[in-house]
Formats: C-alpha cells, structure tokens, sequence
C-alpha cells in the first residue's frame, strides 16, 4: 500500500456539464458526506493532484484545457468521469461541437454514470480509482516511468 | 560560553527538535484539521494525515519549471530546521529570527523563480506578510530580553519570572500575526487552500511532488518552532501554565480560522502594525515606567 | 609612516597626469597602475601599522600651513566663482560666511601654531584607508571600461573623460587626507575638496539637470561646511586651548569641552552623509555615471560624514546630543527604507537604501556606547563592499538593457547570468543573514537595548520596522532577478567589458571574504580601536555566536552544490496557466478568442510608501529635531562660554 491511498488529493474540473454534477461533487465535500474523511482534498491545482475528476462532455473549447490539466498533474494519476456526460457525452452527444466523453482525449480510470451522479456513487468511484492508484504507483516504481 | 551551546543538554533539545517536530507538528496538525471538521459538523481526517499528505508528496513525480526552483525550497527547508535547532538549543534570539527570516526569503525567490503569475502574486503577498510580523518579533524578543537580561533563549527559559506578567501587551500582540505565521484566515494571504479562484494555490502552485513535501514539512517545523516562542513568555517558571496557554492559543486560533473569512493585504499590513504599535511598542515603554 | 604621506599624495600625482594623457589604452593602463599602486599602498599601511596602535605623523613645517591656508581660501573662491556664474548666490554667500570664519579663527589663533602631529593613523583610518585604496581602486579599474561605453551610450554629453579621472584620483587623495587628518582644519580642508569634486562629477553631463542636482549637492554640503567652520571658530576662540584644533586632543578632552564642536561637526557629518532633512541631494546625485554613485556616493565621501560622527561617538555617548543625533540616524532609516519600497528606479532604490544604512551608522554613533560603535564601524565596512558592487552591477546591467528599471530586470539570472548572480550576492549581503549587514544589525540591537531609556526603545522599534521593510524591498528585487518566463532567453555571450567584470568579481569575493573574515577584523581592528579611545574591551560577540553565524555563511555557500542533485528525476512542465497551454511569452486564453499577455510587476504599495508624501514628512521631522538640537548647543554654548 502506498501513501497515495491514503490522501487522494482531488483536482475537479467542469468541462460542459449542466452542473448537475458539479453540485453533486461539492455535495460530497459538505458535512453530510465528508470526503476528508478519507483525507480527500480539493485542491484546484493540477501540480498538486492526485485524481482527476472531470464532470460535463468535452467540446472544442475545452479539450485543451482538459489535455493541459492532465498534463500537469504528477504521475501516478488517475482519471475519473463523473456523470454521464463525462461516460459518453450524454444527452449532448450529438450536438454539433461535443465531441463526446472524457475517454475522447485523455485515458479515463473509472466512469461513475448517473445524470447527475449521486455523492455516494462518486465517492465509490474515487475509492475505486484508489486501487487503480495503488496500481499505477507499483507499475511505475517497478517499470520506471510508463503509466 | 560555548560550552553553553555544546552541552549536552540543548544539544539533545536541539536533536529531539529535528527528529520529532515533523511527528508532533503533524499530530498537531492533524487535531487542527480535526477540529476544524468539527467545528463544521464532520469527521474530519485521521489524526495522522498531514503526514500522510507528506508521504504521499514524496512518492509523487516532481513536476518544475525550472530546476532552480527545488534549490529555493531546499534552502527554505534547510533554513527553518536551522532557526529550529538555534532556537531549541538555546541560541541568540535574535539570530533565530534572522534565520527565519532567511528561510522566508528562500521560499518566496524559490517561487518568483518559477515566473508563474500565481506564484508570484503569492511571492509578493508573503513578502508583504513577512514586513508586517517582522517588527512584532523582534520587539518580542527585546520584551524578553527586558525581563529576563538575556538573548539567548537558553537563559529566557530561565527566568525566575514568567515574562508573561510583565509583557502581556507584546504576548498578545505576538497570538495576532501569529496567524499570519500560521497561514491561517483571516490572514491566508500568500497560499491558502479555500483561495483557488483567485490565486489557485500563490505560493506553492508550481511545486509539486517531493518540492511540495518539503514546504509542508517545514511548515511543521515553523508550527513547532512559533509554539515555543509563545512557550518562551512563561519559561519554566510556569511550565504548565505555559503549555496550557500555548494549548489555549491554538486553539484560539483554530477558532478565528473558522470564524473569519479573508482579508484584503492592505487591511492585513496596517493592522499588523497598528497592533505592532500600539502592543507592542507600548508594552515596551511601558517596562521603563515600572 | 611615510606611506600615509604617500597614500595622500601619490593620488594627487596620479590625478595630475589624468589631465596630461589623451584617451586611449595609454591613459586606461596609467589609470589601472596607479590605482593598483594606491590600493597596494592602503594594504601596505595596514600591514606596517598592524597592532602599533594610534601613530602620529607630522609634517613639521609651517609653509605647509600657509599653503593650506592659500590652498582652502583658493577652493571657496572657486565655490564662491562657480556659484556666481551660474546664479546660485546663496552658496556664495555661505561660502563667503565659511571663508570669513575661518580667516577671522585664523587670525586669532594661527593654525600653525603648534605644528606637531597633523597626521595619525589608527585601526579606524586603517579600516576607512583600506576601503578607499581597494573599493576605490577596483572602481577606478571599472570606470576605464564604463566610461567608454557611457559616451558610447550617451552621444550627446561631451566627452570630458580626462577631467573625470582627474576628479577621481584627486578625490581619492582628499578622501585619504580625511581619514588621516588630526588637525580638524586640514580635516575641513580636505573634506571640502570631497564636497567639490562630488559637485564637480553630479554635472559632468552638464545639462540642465545635472547642473541643477550638482548644485542643489554643493548647497547642502556647504551648509554643513558651514556648520564645521563654526565647529572650527568654537573650539579656537572658546575652549582657551589651541591644542583642542587637534582631533585626538579634542575627544581626550570629554563631553564638557568637545560636546558642541562634536555637534557642530555632527551636523556637517549628517549633510554630508545625507541623512535627512538633506537626504535629497544624495537622490539627486544619481545622475552622475554609475562609478561615481559608487565611489563617491555609496562606499566612500558619503562615508566621510558617518566617519566623522563615529570620531565624536564617545562624546556624543549617554547625552542628549547624542541621542538627538541617533535618532535624527533611525528616522532616517526607517523612512529612507519606506521610501525605496516604492522606487521602481534601481539606482533610487540603491540611493535610498544607502541614505537608510548611513542612518542605521548615525545612529550608532549618536548612542555611542562600544557595542554601538562597533555595530557602526562593521556596517561601514559591510556596506561600502556590497553597496558598491550593487552600484556598478546595475551601471553594467543599464549598458546592456538601456534601463535601470528594476521591472527590465525581469530574468536578468537567464540573459545575463553572471552579473545576476553577483547582485544576488551583493543583495544578499545587504539583508540577509548571516551577510554583513545583518551581523551588524544584530549588533545594533544589542547596543540600543541599552541605551539612554525612552531612545533606545524608539531606536529598536525604528529598527524593527525597519528591517522588516528592507526585507520587502530587497526581496522583491531578488525575485524580479530570478523570475524567469519563458525558456526562449538565452544568456548574453558578452555582458560587460573585462574591466567591469573584474572589478565585479572583486568585490563579489570581497562581499563574501568580509562576511567570512568578520570576526578577524572585529578581532584585530575594531576591537583594538574600541580598546584605545574607551580605554577597555568588553566581549562583544561571544564566540558562539560567531560560529553559528560562520556555519550559517558556509551551508549557504554549500547549498548551491546541491543545484546539481536537484538536476535528477525531475519533469520540466509549464507554468500553470488557469489550465491554459502555456505558450512562450506565457498568456492567458479568454473567451471570443482574446489573448492576454502576463505582464507580472513588483508590489510599489504608492499609496502607502509614496515618495513625495514620506519625504515631506521625514523633512518636517528632521527639521524639528535638528531644531531641538540647535536648542541643545545652544545651551552648551551658552554654559561654556559662562563657563569660560
């Protein structure tokens, strides 16, 4: 086990979701939840993070910034896609400058679906993308460097 | 005079300071976050997490701009041990705020070094933070010095009177930028972890990994550090007073953390002063009245 | 002791053949010689008279007084004649006041009087002549090289480099004759010569501006000549000894003879150290060539006021006077640094900072005690080094980039790296322990916690606002240095003639030697003066203290070795950008497609730290404590002459 399982610290970025989500992700942070129960923090810096958490499908507008915070997050990372929208692109699939889910640009660990997704199952999805964590520490500690 | 400084006894503090601060500033830490969850109706962390965090930091990739900016925060580590070690093995007090001074700036040009507008935001902001507590300090040291005839903290610890009783002024003035010190609201200027819309993390955007480590563990040695200077106003003549009251304060300021929300520099800087001024300058002349 | 003789007029000689030698690699290599041989003369003094004590040196001949005397009239004619020439009648009047004392003193008492010790040397003249023979020399190296680019730079400004190294070298033989001079008329005599070739070199661009700084310096410098002439006029008419013309004689003598000479040439000292009220001509005089604001503005004629003030500190010790003077010293410190926060100028900053350190020495002077002189004479020390390798740094970076705008000097660590790093250094040991500056400002404290009471506790909390407010500015500086943006930047193969790069490096090392060596000269020079005019030593700086501050100073050099460690196991990624790529010039992505460029500036806080403001303040405050001082002297003069 490493330490990663033990502080996740989360970088949340709402890509063209209808917020649904997004509300759903602050839900988990409130007292109800509480996700610093397992020393989850929101951090807002990709420097600093541990799992990425995107909500909303991609469009043209933000690929890039989708692309960028992946790239500046310190590996071992993980991806996880909040909502449907982030599965697959939603309801929004179709429209003209969606390009659908996350999994269209950067490689995604773990879907939680739902419209909107409920608090429980996101933080189900973390603690899933917990052991891919674990993983993914151990792959690159013995493979040196491929994620 | 040097065997003062060699002697087993602070030199054996001075040990116990490196080896314990990051396990009792984290557990420190950790109640703080704790309590802070409960102040706010949750669980909270486990106790152990701020060393957690840091373990974890240090398994991490180190992402930089530029190479140079790991030799900054290295310094800044370094240096803050040092003001520690100086401080607990009884060393000149004034040095010991020289040298954390010197760490300070270590930290601030490590994170101008990496030419990010958010860091250098920070930068400037903990630069204006490090002019309003400066003068609190050192009129503090020199209020301990009025009283006890000694600068090095080895001899203040010793004083047969607790400074506290004759300098209240300058203790009170020293729990305010205390929280500037401790980066806790209203004064969360330079880095803050509620503050992402404005200035994502200031300070500490561009380090990551172990770099980031490092400013976390320094900051546990800082925490341990400025918990004994407040230590120093009731020195052994009340021991348990004294820890009681350090208890107290941090507490105290856990509470203000919760309880405010932040403030702009400006108010930040002249409210420093102000109480600079009016503590702890008063409090000073006032020793020559008695 | 012939070699004081030596150090005083070979400079002289030197600045004679300046005037003779045309431009050229014939003049630049007389001008490297010679001012090697002045610096190896200065090294050659302290060597012969190291552990001797105070030497008196006399000339022992009275044509020589009367050649002074022609000499001194001949300098106020040449102030009274400029100063007509270009309408600035009330330096004329306050040279004529100046030439009229002196004449009616002399014709009461003759100065020669009792020619018999003229001269003297001590471990203080040795310290201030090892500063002018090698910080002195090394500029004078830099200027061979500065010099040329500067007329390349500016076109405009007639070529007047001859009457520039003859100003310099002559400055450096007065500067010589103020530090060894016991008989304080020789003193004002040479002093007036510093006054005048600082005149002389804040004009040598000779427009508008210039003249105008040059002349705003000249007037302020001869109201404190004024104020050493009457200094002069007391002690020959009043103190019924003419012995007492002699420095050593006139501090043997106590506070109840020497007090109002000492306050009188306090005063001088205080002009010409530009502490405020007369703080602006120092700002003003940053129009002369950089070397210049090094030489003469920074590490050296500046420095003649502050020597003068520690002189009289044992008299000025436990007084009044003294305290008036001292905290004259830490209001100008504290408001001098408040000032240079919101400089962006990197030559005013400097400006500014200096006139803070002077204030910081003032004030030591004026409390007195032996810690406080000793704080002084180490921060004298400390800062002429670093102040002027900061000085000539930035003279080097304003050829290159064509600004001395701090916020130009974004990178400088990535375009010009060599330069950079030697700022970092001189920065460094401007406020950062366990550098010079520090060391002696740890000192100070140590010696105002016990001074005179209400003082001593205003002094420390002037202090310690202060220091806090030099970090913010020095800091920041710091930080625009290493700030770099983009990768694109790629050093400058060239950054300074070899000239400037040699003197630069010089005073690098000599920034980094002091702070090493500091308890070797506190040991064998400060100490051993401190012993001889206080009669004893106490411990100053336990020893460890010392050593912490020397392991401090060696992990710091340390450190950077692990620059190299650091190299391994990294990622180089972009800054952070709101999640934006970063490109090369580093911009933000808004919506509708508009790009914004990062322009990222110091905090100036204006509305807080506005020159104009602060510098009206500190003028009415000064001006009134130099009116309680008058007040002071004034009841002094009135119980000695009483007295008499």
């Amino acid at each position: 086990m490493s330490y990663l399982t033990k502080s996740p610290w989360i970088i949340h970025y709402d890509a063209s979701s209808c917020n649904g989500c997004d509300i759903e992700v602050l839900a988990s942070l409130t007292p109800l939840y509480d996700v610093e129960r397992f020393g989850i923090i929101n951090t807002g810096n990709p420097k600093h993070a541990d799992i990425f958490l995107v909500t909303g499908s991609v469009n043209e507008q933000n690929k890039e910034v989708i692309k960028n915070i992946y790239d500046q997050m310190p590996k071992p990372n993980v991806v996880v896609g909040v909502g449907i929208c982030a599965c697959s692109g939603g309801v929004f699939r179709e429209c003209y400058n969606v390009s659908g889910g996350v999994g269209e640009i950067i490689p995604v660990d773990v879907y939680v679906p739902g419209c909107s997704a409920k608090p429980e199952a996101i933080i189900d999805g973390v603690v899933k993308a917990l052991g891919i964590l674990d993983q993914k520490y151990k792959a690159l500690k013995e493979g040196g460097g491929s994620n | 005079m040097i065997s003062d400084i060699f002697t087993s006894y602070s030199f054996i503090c001075a040990v116990l300071f490196v080896i314990l601060s990051p396990l009792v500033g984290g557990i420190i830490m950790g109640l703080d976050r704790k309590l802070t969850a409960r102040m706010q109706g949750r669980v909270g962390p486990p106790v152990l997490q701020p060393l957690y965090d840091i373990f974890k930091l240090f398994e991490k990739e180190n992402i930089v701009v530029h190479g140079s900016q790991n030799f900054w925060v290295f310094s800044y580590l370094v240096f803050m041990i040092v003001t520690g070690v100086l401080f607990f093995a009884g060393g000149d007090i004034l040095l010991v705020i020289f040298a954390l001074t010197l760490a300070h700036v270590f930290v601030v040009l490590g994170a101008y070094s990496t030419g990010s507008p958010y860091a250098h935001i920070g930068a400037e902001r903990e630069l204006i933070q490090l002019m309003a507590v400066e003068p609190m300090i050192i009129i503090a040291a020199i209020g301990l010095y009025e009283i006890t005839g000694s600068f090095d903290t080895a001899g203040i610890i010793q004083s047969p009177v607790a400074p506290i009783i004759f300098l209240p002024g300058i203790f009170v003035g020293m729990v305010y930028i205390l929280t500037m010190k401790l980066g806790k609201s209203p004064f969360d200027l330079a880095t803050s972890h509620h503050a992402h819309q404005e200035l994502v993390k200031g300070l500490t955007t561009e380090f990551s990994g172990s770099t980031f480590a490092m400013t976390e563990l320094a900051h546990l040695y800082e925490l341990i550090f400025l918990l004994g200077f407040l230590f120093l106003f009731f020195g052994l003549a009340a021991p348990l007073i004294g820890i009681l009251a350090v208890i107290v304060v941090y507490v105290l300021e856990i509470f203000i953390d919760n309880a405010t929300s932040r403030v702009k520099w400006q108010l930040a800087l002249k409210s420093c002063w102000i109480v600079t001024v009016v503590l702890g300058c008063v409090n000073l002349f006032a020793l020559y009245l008695i | 002791m012939d070699v004081l003789i030596f150090l005083i007029l070979f400079p002289l000689i030197a600045a004679i053949l300046m005037l003779l030698l045309p431009n050229g690699k014939v003049r630049d290599t007389v001008v490297k010689i010679a001012a090697l041989i002045t610096a190896a003369g200065s090294v050659y003094l302290f060597v012969e008279s190291f552990g001797k004590g105070i030497t008196y040196v006399s000339i022992g001949s009275s044509l020589l007084g009367s050649v002074m005397i022609v000499a001194e009239l001949a300098l106020s004619l040449f102030i009274i004649g400029i100063s007509i020439k270009f309408k600035h009648y009330l330096i004329a009047v306050l040279a004529v006041v100046q030439a009229a004392i002196l004449t009616y003193s002399e014709h009461f008492t003759p100065f020669d009087a009792a020619l018999s010790h003229e001269f003297f040397v001590d471990e203080f003249s040795v310290i201030m002549a090892l500063i002018i023979g090698i910080i002195g020399s090394l500029i004078c190296v830099y200027s061979v090289g500065y010099m040329r680019g500067y007329h390349e730079m500016h076109p405009e400004i007639k070529d007047h480099r001859k009457l520039f190294f003859f100003i310099v070298f002559l400055f450096l033989s007065a500067m010589f004759g103020v530090v060894f001079s016991n008989q304080i008329v020789w003193l004002l005599f040479f002093w007036e010569i510093t006054t005048v070739c600082s005149f002389l070199l804040i004009g040598y661009a000779r427009d508008k501006i210039a003249w105008k700084n040059a002349f705003w310096a000249l007037l302020l410098n001869t109201v404190g000549g004024v104020g050493f002439a009457v200094a002069v006029m007391f002690i020959m008419l009043y103190t019924g000894d003419a012995s007492y013309i002699y420095l050593n004689d006139l501090i043997a003598a106590g506070p109840g003879v020497a007090m109002v000479p000492a306050a009188l040439i306090g005063f001088a000292g205080l002009t010409k150290s530009a502490q405020m009220p007369f703080s602006s001509w120092l700002v003003g005089a940053m129009v002369a060539p950089t070397p210049v604001s090094a030489l003469l503005h920074s590490s050296t004629m500046v420095k003649a006021g502050v020597y003068i003030i520690v002189r009289f500190a044992p008299i000025f010790e436990a007084s009044l006077t003294g305290a008036i003077i001292a905290v004259i010293g830490g209001a100008t410190f504290l408001l001098a640094s408040a000032i240079a926060i919101g400089q962006s100028n990197g030559k005013k900053v400097l400006a500014y900072s200096t006139i803070a350190n002077l204030g910081l020495i003032v004030a030591c002077a004026g409390i007195g005690t032996q810690e406080a002189v000793w704080a002084a004479i180490l921060l004298i020390i400390f800062h002429a080094v670093a102040k002027s390798l900061l000085f000539l740094s930035v003279g080097s970076v304003e050829h290159q980039k064509h600004s001395r705008d701090i916020e130009d000097m974004s990178g400088l660590i990535s375009t010009m790296p060599k330069i950079a790093v030697m700022m970092l250094i001189g920065m460094a040991g401007m406020f950062l322990a366990p550098f010079g500056m520090l060391i002696s400002k740890w000192a100070t404290i140590h010696a105002f916690v016990n001074a005179i009471p209400p003082f001593g506790v205003l002094l420390i909390a002037m202090i310690a606002f202060g220091s806090g407010i030099t970090v913010f500015f020095w800091a920041k500086w710091m930080g625009r240095l290493i700030e770099v943006q983009g990768t694109s930047d790629k050093p400058l193969k060239h950054e300074a003639t070899s000239n400037e790069m040699f003197t630069l490096y010089s005073l690098a090392g000599l920034t980094v030697f002091t702070c090493l060596a500091f308890p070797l000269i506190s040991r064998y020079l400060i100490e051993p003066y401190i012993g001889g005019v206080y009669g004893s030593v106490s411990e100053l700086l336990s020893l460890n203290n010392i050593l912490i501050m020397l392991i401090m100073m060696v992990l710091i050099l340390l450190l950077p070795l692990s620059i190299g460690h650091f190299g391994k196991g990294r990622t180089i990624k972009s800054q952070y950008m709101g999640a934006r790529p970063a490109n090369a010039g580093l911009s933000f992505a808004g919506s509708m497609g508009v790009t914004k460029e990062v322009t990222l500036s110091n905090y100036y806080i204006e509305n807080m730290f506005g020159e104009k403001d602060l510098a009206h303040f500190s003028v009415v405050l000064t001006i009134f404590l130099l009116i309680v001082l008058a007040v002071v002297v004034v009841l002094n003069i009135t119980g000695v002459v009483i007295g008499a």
